[in-house]
């Protein structure tokens, strides 16, 4: 079983190799989306490191907590943490998005410790629902986690699966918004409004946690306020900060979705140096 | 005629059997669990049947979660809201993942009948044929609509079985079904009538039909219609002067299409589709609507004809 941590500056050094990970794999690959995987590597560092129980040794050990990225669209970010834990060698990180490669353009269950393929928004909270409830079924303690994205919330899917993790009282779930408030085109509250955010998901029946999403110590008190957390599934609105970690980067949508290039690249390594 | 059996009686007992032997079959449904008789599962095991109300895109993408687990998940609803409304949830979480989900779908096909158009599915082959990874079979009759879902339930892998609404007899023919065979009902030399679904009873028909004019045929039954048995179907069509393929669907990308594609690039032969013609259906009873749509022994006698001028 993989070990746990919850040395701050621990948590804090391995959120800084991962992000140089994402930078060099999306520059090496020359697509991909960096801001909506930075501002995930804190939140997918704790969750690995400190709070998951499971064993990058044997993947489908069947007591492990499960996670579902639904905005599979940040996998390079999932991909560093996974490699980092030692479920595959690094050197396939060097090929991200490349025919043949194992690490697809979205994530693939090839790869270890992926259990379902994500890529188009909207169904990974159903997903997560599905494991849940086999969870229960099969009387088993695991966690599952479903980390969505603030866009996706615009998607009618989320909301029937909302609606049934509640009504099926499945407190062994717990959803992670990354509310970075940027999607493709522009400003979340200006393309599709989502807010607010914590009334729509106490409504729908949900224990509503809401964190700094950048925030080591205060990522580990909602994941594990989330876990002890009973006859409710709990719900972690998580603020983000788009392309956290890269100045240039953040808070823009220029790099949802395109790589950094040239000068860009050896600016963004500057800044992540350890 | 024979006793006459609704499919869907036979698939919910079937499925109730199936889990008094395995624990870890489970069964969802979208408010529908009465029509589509889960209802019979979910009276033996209420602990393992999910009603997601109506919400069917939640219920497919759960389904693979819960295959994801290794359990071994039915997903039944109507045909309209099983296929189309779903078919990304079906194809980018079930097939592309490869998993063990069975969607079957009831009240596939025009002889819903009264509740018209809107819950009339004619193109739910088509869209799931399309999907890699998935296996599309559609029964004759009540005897194979129990062999088929139990070799699905024993069987990894997706699967859409596509189930009637209305009460069908058991036909003249023996209970072997093969997955991925087609299976020879009556021989002949002039052509070959190849059919699914009810249609199968509408070719028997035919064949009567045909014989009081002195030509005879082949009837074929092609449950399987993806992978569809392609050995079968291009040594059957140099046999014969042609093939009349029939099915309650459209004649685009479903049976027909599947023939097709197969004499095409195999061995040539005419091809006469009946189906429904790139129509949307209506209400109405039936049987009338059997015969407005051209989907009887008569059409397909005359397609045979057609054929043979």
């Amino acid at each position: 079983m993989e070990q746990k941590s919850s040395d701050i500056t621990f948590l804090t050094e391995k959120a800084k190799i991962i992000r140089r990970s994402i930078v060099e794999m999306i520059s090496l690959a020359k697509s991909g989306h960096p801001g909506g995987s930075l501002s995930l590597a804190d939140i997918m560092t704790c969750l690995y490191f400190s709070v998951m129980n499971h064993d990058p040794d044997n993947p489908q050990w069947t007591d492990r907590d499960r996670l579902h990225l639904s905005k599979g669209h940040a996998c390079p970010v999932w991909y560093s943490v996974l490699a980092e834990c030692g479920y595959f060698d690094k050197k396939h990180l060097s090929f991200l998005r490349k025919l043949g490669s194992l690490l697809q353009g979205h994530p693939d269950r090839r790869v270890p410790g992926v259990d379902v393929a994500s890529g188009s928004l909207g169904q990974g909270l159903s997903v997560a629902l599905g494991m849940a409830l086999a969870g229960k079924l099969d009387k088993k303690d695991y966690t599952v986690y479903c980390i969505m994205g603030d866009g996706e919330l615009q998607e009618g899917n989320i909301w029937e699966a909302a609606m049934a993790v509640s009504h099926f009282k499945l407190d062994n779930l717990c959803a992670i918004i990354d509310y970075n408030k940027f999607q493709i085109d522009g400003r979340v509250d200006e393309i599709m409004n989502i807010a607010p955010l914590e009334d729509k998901w106490k409504a729908f029946g949900w224990h509503v946690i809401v964190i700094d999403g950048h925030d080591i110590k205060d990522i580990l008190r909602g994941l594990n306020e989330a876990k002890k957390f009973q006859g409710k599934p709990s719900v972690i609105i998580a603020n983000t900060i788009k392309g956290k970690g890269v100045s240039f980067m953040e808070n823009t949508v220029d790099f949802h979705g395109r790589a950094p290039s040239g000068d860009e690249i050896e600016a963004a390594f500057k800044e992540l140096k350890g | 005629m024979g006793e006459l059996f609704y499919a869907r009686d036979i698939y919910g007992k079937t499925l109730a059997e199936l889990g008094k032997k395995d624990k870890n079959l489970v069964v969802l449904d979208a408010d529908l669990s009465g029509s589509t008789r889960t209802s019979l599962f979910a009276k033996e095991f209420p602990d393992r049947f999910f009603n997601f109300g109506v919400a069917e895109q939640n219920m497919m993408a759960s389904a693979a979660g819960l295959a994801s687990c290794g359990k071994t998940v039915f997903v039944s609803t109507f045909a309209m809201f099983a296929t189309a409304r779903v078919l990304d949830q079906v194809r980018n979480t079930i097939t592309y993942n490869h998993f063990n989900v069975k969607i079957v779908a009831t009240h596939a096909g025009i002889t819903v009948g009264e509740d018209g158009s809107s819950h009339q599915a004619l193109e739910d082959v088509a869209f799931l044929r399309a999907l890699p990874n998935m296996n599309v079979i559609v029964p004759a009759d009540p005897v194979e609509v129990k062999e088929v879902i139990e070799y699905v339930y024993k069987t990894p892998g997706p699967f859409y079985v596509r189930l009637g609404r209305a009460k069908t007899e058991v036909l003249d023919k023996k209970p072997n079904f093969s997955f991925n065979k087609a299976q020879v009902l009556r021989e002949g030399k002039d052509v070959a009538i190849i059919a699914c679904g009810i249609m199968v009873k509408e070719a028997l028909l035919a064949y009567e039909k045909l014989k009081e004019k002195n030509i005879t045929a082949y009837v074929i039954n092609i449950s399987t219609i993806k992978p569809i048995d392609k050995d079968f179907i291009s040594s059957l069509s140099s046999k014969v002067k042609g093939m009349v393929v029939c099915e309650e669907h459209s004649i685009i990308g479903g049976l027909g299409s599947a023939v097709s594609e197969v004499v095409c690039e195999t061995k040539p032969c005419r091809i006469e589709r009946v189906g429904t013609k790139d129509k949307f259906g209506q209400s109405g009873d039936p049987k009338d609507l059997l015969k407005e749509y051209g989907l009887t022994s008569e059409d397909i006698v005359l397609a045979v004809q057609r054929i043979l001028r």
